[in-house]
């Protein structure tokens, strides 16, 4: 898995690479965290280079959405989901607690 | 198949989930079976080596992947603590954010992907799970 950012005016761009499972996921965590920690809560997490995702980082990503969407201060929202982790998070129940953008930019400027 | 031996560490997860591709892609599973059946194995090794083995480092878990008739059967045998996945909570997924539970997703996950998955532990075998998805 590789992870990169970058910072806009009023919003953080994730873009997750590879796959993230139990050995990736801390360092997926982390990342998203330590965005939180610096007061940024408004954040997309582009996953169209993503080829797989287990239920380890949908725990983190239910973790981060629940800390950015506290006190109404963000949101966490996903972009180009990949088909199979689409179903993969439609079968968990997750679709209906994020939102999802087609396009990167699009995301970025819903914030 | 024989059985394959893998380290009971998160890094090897990869492997696992090639080797059930590999047996599911020469047997014409599609895409969405293939993916559905390593994202099934990846949560059931991942709970093995988190909760039955609760991180102990030098232990192993053997996986057999293979097909009777149209039928794909994975087994996973380890020897840590009985871990009955049967006996996880079944998560609410219709609940609000602040209400979801962070565990018991990867269970629920094995259930819906798989058409069966089965549980025995023995205490002189160890545990065995079972998982079967038909190739539809």
């Amino acid at each position: 898995m590789e992870i990169t950012t970058q910072e806009f005016k009023h919003c953080d761009l994730f873009k997750v690479k590879g796959r993230v499972d139990s050995a990736t996921a801390p360092d997926f965590s982390k990342a998203l965290e330590k965005a939180n920690n610096d007061g940024r809560f408004k954040l997309a997490v582009d996953m169209s280079e993503l080829e797989y995702m287990s239920s380890a980082g949908f725990r983190a990503l239910l973790a981060t959405q629940r800390n950015c969407k506290r006190y109404n201060r963000g949101e966490l929202v996903l972009v180009s989901v990949p088909v199979r982790i689409r179903e993969a998070l439609e079968l968990a129940g997750f679709t209906e607690l994020f939102k999802t953008f087609d396009d990167p930019l699009e995301a970025v400027g819903s914030f | 198949m024989p059985k394959t031996t893998f380290p009971a560490r998160f890094e090897f997860l990869d492997e696992i989930r090639d080797l059930v591709a590999q047996v599911a892609r020469e047997n014409s599973f599609t895409e969405k079976a293939i993916y559905s059946l390593q994202l099934a194995a990846d949560e059931a090794a991942s709970n093995i080596i988190e909760h039955a083995y609760e991180g102990i480092s030098n232990a192993t878990l053997d996986i057999t992947c293979d097909m009777q008739g149209d039928t794909m059967v994975i087994t996973m045998r380890d020897t840590g603590k009985p871990f009955d996945p049967s006996k996880v909570k079944q998560p609410n997924i219709k609940a609000d954010l602040s209400d979801r539970q962070i565990g018991g997703l990867g269970v629920y996950l094995m259930r819906k992907l798989m058409d069966e998955v089965r549980y025995e532990s023995n205490s002189k075998t160890g545990n065995l799970l079972t998982m079967i998805k038909r190739r539809g």
